[in-house]
């Protein structure tokens, strides 16, 4: 992106959306921002942030596998995203969440993970030049049908979670209650585990492997350090996580430097603010 | 094999890593931090880069740029812990930061982002040269022992933390200690097994060791012993088998033994 800035709005934003990369990246990154805060707005509340986090990593297993044997990279992303998260389900058993041997086995998920995912790229003689795009995405390479199959998929997993979404809050806030009320516990876990995997393999085939948590933690963070009303909350992450994808993306079209950059930055410098916010207001209500 | 020196100083540094590991390891899982050991193996990577960036040696940044966030994670949380999401975000932001240093360097004169990466990433133990094993074997005895050294305070702060206090032991400075040890471990070992395999050492053979036995002692030392043997078997199998990468072998032999724990657990649970 050579492009200069012209200092006028209206022609700056024209020139932004002339380019069809440009019109599927913003497509694509609006999708993602709306699906990432949505569930990561519920992922920051269960705790399960390393669990997310190691759900994103699967992503290079999935991509160098399927890269492997020929399959499409997309289905590869799910498939590994979708296996860990019943892995990591079925090997924590009845434990609780974010207990130490839970931590064990999620990372010893991930890194096996890893592990199999190098071995694919030594197997398959794949460029190391994947493997940048793998980890720190391609905003820019986005194509109309993986649009298209992102907004399937984000449609899916977000009305699965409108539909849940009672019944998930309290399951997360307090399990114990939930079974009391003769909810189904194990499936609303298992099911939210997997709209995760979902998420995240969407998320990060735009943001890359490692960056997905610019928008999966970011704004729910942020949203959770100004409310711990959910409705309002979720709206506040869904705002955030598009302004950080929105503004990430038309910085990073007139600027020489990547996209992952702005977009982590923006998100940090949210997150600072928001915890900014938070703590003059509790110390205004001490006084 | 061991007629070959770089298959003696593979050997020579990562008996001492995985030691170093497996003690540190069995810690980081007790305390559930190892989503900060994952963060830290990724500001690592980012360590690596900055300084071929900035024409340091890698050691360098890797050092300085893990220390600084390891207690500056712990200075942030409470009890010289920190929450996960704060971690996400931080580290995020820190990765961010990684794919802005590739881009300058891969405009730079030096070029070799490509390679860089690939050996911050999945560590080249086969190209260690004598003096780099030694030393990473010497860090590493160093980190073993300043954690034995400390194993009876910490063990109390982590099980007990009001106990400990009462006791007098200062939690605050111990936790962030504990982060900044956790942090030498994995500047020093991105170098061997690369930044993001470093977390299956810290992971699978503690947690293998804490489904089978409670006791502390015992557990710390069967942590180490299955570090070490999945650092042997791992280095003797890509050895043989050309196609495999040391790193895949190592994390795969110490993950078959997590799963093997695990199993093993269940079973006799019943």
């Amino acid at each position: 992106m050579s492009t200069r800035l012209s200092l006028d709005p209206i022609s700056d934003l024209r020139e932004l959306f002339a380019f069809p990369f440009m019109v599927n990246a913003l497509e694509a990154g609006t999708i993602v921002a709306v699906l990432a805060a949505v569930v990561g707005w519920y992922m920051v509340l269960r705790r399960q942030t390393f669990a997310g986090h190691t759900l994103s990593v699967m992503a290079f297993p999935g991509a160098a596998g399927a890269a492997l044997v020929g399959l499409p990279t997309g289905l590869g992303y799910y498939v590994a995203c979708g296996g860990a998260a019943l892995f990591m389900r079925r090997a924590r058993g009845s434990a609780r969440r974010s207990y130490g041997t839970e931590t064990a086995t999620i990372a010893t998920v991930q890194v096996v993970g890893l592990a199999a995912g190098y071995l694919f790229l030594s197997l398959g003689n794949a460029v190391l030049g994947g493997t940048e795009t793998l980890l720190f995405g391609t905003f820019l390479g986005v194509s109309r049908t993986q649009v298209l199959a992102l907004l399937i998929v984000a449609a899916v997993a977000v009305t699965l979670v409108a539909v849940s979404a009672r019944p998930l809050l309290l399951e997360t806030i307090d399990p114990e209650a939930a079974r009391a009320r003769g909810l189904p516990v194990a499936i609303l876990d298992t099911g939210f585990l997997l709209v995760l995997a979902a998420a995240v393999a969407a998320t990060s085939q735009i943001t890359g492997a490692l960056l997905v948590f610019a928008l999966l933690v970011a704004p729910a963070a942020a949203a959770q350090q100004l409310t711990m009303r959910p409705g309002i909350g979720l709206v506040l992450s869904v705002v955030f996580a598009l302004l950080i994808v929105w503004l990430g993306l038309g910085i990073a079209y007139f600027s020489i430097y990547p996209v992952g950059f702005y977009v982590t930055s923006i998100a940090f410098a949210l997150f600072l603010a928001a915890r900014l916010v938070r703590s003059i207001r509790t110390r205004r209500r001490a006084r | 094999m061991f007629a070959h020196a770089f298959v003696r100083n593979a050997y020579l540094a990562g008996t001492f890593i995985a030691l170093a590991c497996g003690i540190v390891g069995w810690f980081v899982v007790l305390r559930a931090q190892l989503f900060a050991g994952d963060a830290l193996t990724h500001v690592a990577f980012v360590g690596a880069i900055a300084a071929a960036v900035l024409g340091y040696t890698e050691l360098v940044g890797l050092f300085v740029l893990t220390l600084a966030v390891a207690v500056g994670m712990g200075a942030l949380g409470r009890h010289g812990q920190a929450d996960d999401a704060a971690i996400g975000i931080v580290f995020a932001w820190i990765l961010g930061l990684g794919v802005l240093l590739l881009a300058i360097l891969a405009t730079s004169a030096s070029g070799g982002s490509g390679v860089t990466l690939a050996h911050t990433l999945f560590g080249s133990i086969y190209s260690l040269t004598p003096g780099g094993s030694r030393l990473a074997a010497g860090i590493a005895v160093a980190v073993a022992l300043a954690v034995l050294v400390a194993v009876r305070p910490l063990l109390l702060a982590t099980l007990d933390g009001e106990l400990a206090s009462a006791r007098g032991i200062p939690i605050r400075a111990l936790g962030i200690g504990f982060l900044a040890v956790l942090a030498v471990v994995t500047a020093e070992s991105t170098q061997a097994v690369g930044a993001l395999l470093l977390l299956g050492l810290l992971a699978a053979p503690a947690g293998a060791a804490q489904r089978l036995t409670a006791s502390p002692y015992g557990g710390l030392a069967l942590s180490a012993l299955l570090a070490v043997l999945a650092m042997w078997g791992g280095l003797a199998l890509s050895y043989q088998i050309a196609s495999l990468p040391p790193s895949s072998a190592i994390i795969g032999l110490a993950g078959a033994a997590y799963g093997a724990a695990t199993l093993y657990a269940r079973a006799r649970e019943g």
